[in-house]
C-alpha cells in the first residue's frame, strides 16, 4: 500500500469532481458575491418566473432565487462540513482504539454503534434537535452523532487488516506501544479509505441537513437553506413550480457530485477499498 | 332460487338506497388541533372552533352577523338600573350524560368559572357579577355589581357556557354539554368525533349524524384532503396562495370572509428595550403593513392600526397614526440610543401567517438597522408555556382571534406586560357605559391610545378563507365568535 495513492481518473471522478467543484465554487462566492442581497425582500417582484427576474426567478418574497440559492448552498456546507468532521473525529478515535486493543473495548464500541445504527438518521437527528433546540448548533451536533458509528465501523475495519501486517507485527514484538503505532503506521495507510468515507458521509449530511431545515429544524429563517426553500415552495407550486424544482435540482446535484466523487476516489485509490466502504 | 335471487337483490337495493338521500356526516378540516375540549377552562380558539354551540351552548349565543340570540335562556329582563339580569330558562333541555339542565348548572358553572382558582380565560365576563340567584329550577338571577355594557354579548361566548356540576372535571377529554351533537371519540393527533344528540332539545334541528373534526397543520395537504374529497370543509385555510386556485374550482365554495382576529407582533412592554415607547414607534415605523399583507397573505386581509376588529360599529382606521416610515424609525431608535443598531428575537408559531410574517418583519427591521432573530416555536402548548405563561421573550407574533378583546391591553399579568393606568381607566369606564354611542366613543379613544403607544406591533386583520363542498349549505362565511357551528349545516342533495 502506498502513502500517496496514484490517482487514476475515472468518469465517476471527473463528474463527481465537476459537480463537487461547483456546488463549493458557488458556495465559497456566495459570501462575497451573489446578484441580489440574498434576504432582500421585494414584494412587488413576487413570485416571478425565471428569467423574467433574475437568472431563476423570485420566491414569494420577491427574494432572487439564484441568490438564495447560492447562499443556501454555503450554509449547507457551514452545517455539513463540521458535523461530518466532528463525527469522523470521534468515530476514527474509537475505531483506532477498537482495533487497537480488540477484546471488551471493542464489543462494547461496536454494541454501542449497532445501537445508534438502529435509528435512521434523520430520525436521531430530530430527537437530538427536539432536545436541544432548532438552530444550527443543534443541527450540527445531530448530523455528527449518527456519523460517529459510521466512522467507527470503517476504521475499525479497515485498521484490523493493517494490524495483522508483518510490519506491524515486528513493531509490536519491538515492544512499540499500540497508540504510536495507531498513528504512525495505521492512520497513514487507512486515511485513503476514510476520505472516501468523507466524502459519502458528507452527501449524506447535506441530505440531512436540507432534511432537517425543511422541517424547520436546521438554519433559522431568514438564513437561506434548501430544505426551507423546499418547504416554503410547497404551497405555491401550482403557481411558481420553479421554486421547488430549483433548490430540489441543487440537493440532488450536489449530493450527487459528493457520491459520484466519492465512488470515484475509491475506485481511483484502491478498486479492493470497493468492499470495504460501501456507503451506510 | 331465482325468487332467492330477487329477494337478495331487494335487500340490497334497499339498503343502498340510503345513500341517495342526502348525505348526513361532514369532516371539517381545522390546521391545530384544540389542547382539550373544554372552553370554559382555556383560551385556544381551537377549543371553541370544535365545541362551542356544536357540544356545549349557553344562555344565550352569538349569530352569523355578530348578534346576540337566546338559546339555553329562552328570554331575559334587565332591571332599569341595569344591574339586575333575569333569564327564564328554556324547559326540557337534558345534558348528554342524562342529567336535567336547570338554574342550579347556571349558578354552578358562573360560580366555577368566577371563582379564584378558576383558570378561565375571560374571566372580565364574570368580574361585574355580584351574585348568582336560583329562585326556582327555571329561574337565574343575576345581580351585577357595576353596570356591564357588554355583558349578555360576552355570555354568548364559548368561555360562558353551561356545564354541570357532576361532569365539568372531566370535561376537557370527555365533554358533556346541552349541544345538538355528543361527543363520540377523540383520536389524539388526528380526529374528533360527534355524533347526533338524540334527546337534544329544539327537536329536529339538526340534518347532520356524525361530525369530525380532523386536525391538518400543513395547508397543502389541507387542499390535498379537500380536492381527494377526504374533508368537506375547510373552514379557515391556511394557505391563501392556494385559496384562489380553489376558487376557481367548481367543486367548491369559497369565500373570504372575516375573523375577529387581529394578527400582532406582542412586545414584552416590561423588558428593555421595549419598555421604551420610542423603540416600540421605531418598530412600527419600520413596517410596511401592505406589503406585508401582501407576503405574508396574498393580499387577503386588511392593515391595521391598533387592536379593533374592522367588523365592529367602533372600528376606527388607525394605520395613519404611525405609518410606514423607515426613516423616521431610524430617528426614533438613534434618540432612544439604539443608533448603532439593535439585536432582539421573535418567537414566531408555525403557522403561515405567523412565520411569514416573521421573515417580512425581520427583512424591514433590517432596513432600519434592527436585527430580528427568529426561533421557531411550537403552537400552541410551547408558545403558551414560554410566552403566554412565562412572558420569556422579546417580540412574538399571534392573531387574537376573541371579538372585542381590546382589554386584554389593561389586564394585569398578560403576556404583553403592558402598564397603562390611563388606558386601563378607560376601558374599566367603556365597559361600564350602557349608552352605546358613549361606548363606542370610549373605544374609539381607547384604539387612538394603543395605536400611539403600541405595545404591540399591529400588523392586520386575518381573513377567514372558508372552502367547502358547493353542496354544502348553513356553513358560516365570517367568524364573529371563534366557531364551527354546524348546528343549521346540511347537504343539498
Amino acid at each position: 500500500m502506498r502513502l500517496t495513492p496514484r490517482l487514476r481518473l475515472n468518469p465517476a471522478l471527473l463528474i463527481g469532481g465537476i459537480l463537487t467543484a461547483i456546488f463549493i465554487g458557488t458556495a465559497l462566492l456566495s459570501l462575497v458575491w451573489t446578484p441580489e442581497p440574498p434576504t432582500r425582500v421585494r414584494i412587488a417582484m413576487r413570485l416571478k418566473a425565471p428569467l423574467e427576474a433574475g437568472l431563476l426567478g423570485t420566491d414569494h418574497f420577491g427574494r432572487d432565487v439564484a441568490s438564495l440559492l447560492m447562499a443556501g448552498a454555503w450554509n449547507s456546507l457551514a452545517i455539513a462540513w463540521p458535523a461530518v468532521l466532528l463525527g469522523a473525529a470521534i468515530g476514527i478515535a474509537i475505531g483506532c482504539a477498537a482495533a487497537a486493543w480488540k477484546g471488551a473495548a471493542d464489543e462494547i464500541a461496536m454494541r454501542v454503534s449497532d445501537v445508534v445504527f438502529a435509528f435512521p438518521a434523520v430520525l436521531s437527528a430530530i430527537m437530538i434537535g427536539a432536545l436541544l433546540g432548532s438552530g444550527p448548533t443543534a443541527a450540527i451536533l445531530a448530523i455528527a452523532v449518527f456519523n460517529i458509528p459510521v466512522f467507527a465501523r470503517v476504521t475499525r475495519g479497515v485498521a484490523l487488516q493493517i494490524w495483522t501486517l508483518d510490519y506491524i507485527a515486528a513493531a509490536r514484538s519491538l515492544g512499540k506501544p499500540p497508540l504510536r503505532i495507531t498513528l504512525e503506521d495505521v492512520l497513514p495507510n487507512i486515511a485513503g479509505a476514510l476520505i472516501v468515507q468523507v466524502t459519502i458521509q458528507l452527501a449524506l449530511a447535506i441530505l440531512t441537513e436540507a432534511g432537517l431545515s425543511y422541517l424547520g429544524l436546521g438554519v433559522r429563517p431568514p438564513n437561506p437553506s434548501w430544505g426551507r426553500m423546499l418547504s416554503d415552495a410547497q404551497t405555491y407550486l401550482s403557481q411558481a413550480p420553479h421554486l421547488a424544482i430549483a433548490p430540489g435540482l441543487a440537493i440532488a446535484l450536489s449530493v450527487l457530485g459528493l457520491n459520484l466523487l466519492g465512488d470515484g476516489l475509491r475506485d481511483a485509490i484502491d478498486p479492493t477499498l470497493r468492499s470495504r466502504t460501501e456507503p451506510v | 332460487m331465482s325468487k332467492r335471487f330477487l329477494a337478495a337483490a331487494l335487500i340490497i337495493s334497499a339498503s343502498f338506497s340510503p345513500a341517495l338521500a342526502a348525505k348526513t356526516s361532514l369532516v371539517i378540516g381545522m390546521p391545530i388541533e384544540p389542547p382539550g375540549l373544554d372552553p370554559t377552562v382555556a383560551a385556544p380558539v381551537a377549543i371553541r372552533e370544535v365545541t362551542w354551540a356544536n357540544l356545549y351552548e349557553g344562555l344565550v349565543r352569538i349569530d352569523q352577523d355578530g348578534k346576540v340570540q337566546p338559546l339555553l335562556a329562552k328570554r331575559w329582563d334587565i332591571s332599569p338600573d341595569g344591574l339586575t339580569y333575569t333569564f327564564h330558562l328554556q324547559s326540557g333541555v337534558k345534558f348528554h350524560d342524562g342529567s336535567t339542565f336547570d338554574s342550579a348548572d347556571v349558578k354552578f358553572a358562573f360560580d366555577r368559572a368566577r371563582a379564584p382558582t378558576s383558570t378561565n380565560a375571560q374571566k372580565q365576563i364574570f368580574a361585574p357579577i355580584a351574585s348568582v340567584e336560583t329562585p326556582d329550577p327555571a329561574t337565574v338571577v343575576i345581580r351585577l355589581k357595576e353596570t356591564s355594557g357588554n355583558f349578555l354579548y360576552y355570555l354568548g361566548w364559548g368561555d360562558a357556557v353551561i356545564v354541570a356540576p357532576e361532569t365539568a372535571e372531566n370535561n376537557k377529554a370527555s365533554p358533556v354539554g346541552t349541544g345538538p351533537f355528543k361527543f363520540k371519540s377523540w383520536t389524539r393527533g388526528d380526529r374528533v368525533e360527534l355524533v347526533r344528540n338524540p334527546d337534544y332539545w329544539q327537536t329536529d334541528k339538526t340534518k347532520l349524524e356524525t361530525v369530525t373534526f380532523r386536525f391538518i397543520n400543513d395547508p397543502q395537504a389541507q387542499v390535498a384532503a379537500l380536492k381527494a374529497g377526504d374533508l368537506d370543509a375547510f373552514p379557515n385555510l391556511s394557505a391563501p396562495e392556494l385559496f384562489s386556485e380553489l376558487k376557481k374550482d367548481a367543486r367548491f365554495t369559497a369565500v373570504a370572509g372575516n375573523t375577529e382576529g387581529e394578527i400582532v407582533a406582542g412586545m414584552n412592554n416590561a423588558k428593555k428595550p421595549f419598555d421604551d415607547a420610542r423603540v416600540r414607534r421605531a418598530l412600527m415605523h419600520a413596517v410596511d403593513r401592505k406589503a406585508l399583507v401582501e407576503g405574508a397573505y396574498s393580499g387577503y386581509g386588511q392593515p391595521i392600526g391598533s387592536f379593533f376588529s374592522p367588523n365592529h360599529p367602533a372600528f376606527v382606521d388607525m394605520t395613519a397614526v404611525i405609518p410606514y416610515d423607515p426613516e423616521k424609525a431610524k430617528a426614533l431608535l438613534a434618540e432612544a440610543g439604539y443608533g448603532n443598531g439593535l439585536s432582539i428575537t421573535i418567537k414566531a408559531p408555525q403557522m403561515a401567517y405567523a412565520s411569514r410574517s416573521a421573515e417580512l418583519l425581520a427583512a424591514m427591521f433590517a432596513e432600519v438597522g434592527v436585527d430580528l432573530k427568529i426561533i421557531p416555536t411550537e403552537f400552541p402548548a410551547k408558545w403558551i408555556e414560554e410566552v403566554f405563561k412565562n412572558k420569556d421573550y422579546d417580540v412574538t407574533i399571534v392573531a387574537h382571534t376573541e371579538p372585542l378583546d381590546i382589554d386584554i391591553f389593561a389586564r394585569d399579568n398578560y403576556y404583553f406586560n403592558y402598564k397603562n393606568d390611563k388606558f386601563k381607566a378607560l376601558i374599566a369606564e367603556a365597559g361600564k357605559t350602557t349608552g352605546e354611542n358613549a361606548r363606542f366613543a370610549k373605544y374609539a379613544e381607547a384604539q387612538k391610545i394603543l395605536a400611539e403607544d403600541v405595545p404591540a406591533l399591529f400588523l392586520f386583520q386575518l381573513p377567514k378563507l372558508g372552502v367547502w363542498n358547493a353542496k354544502l349549505k348553513g356553513l358560516w362565511e365570517n367568524s364573529p365568535v371563534p366557531a364551527n357551528d354546524v348546528t343549521d349545516v346540511s347537504w343539498t342533495d
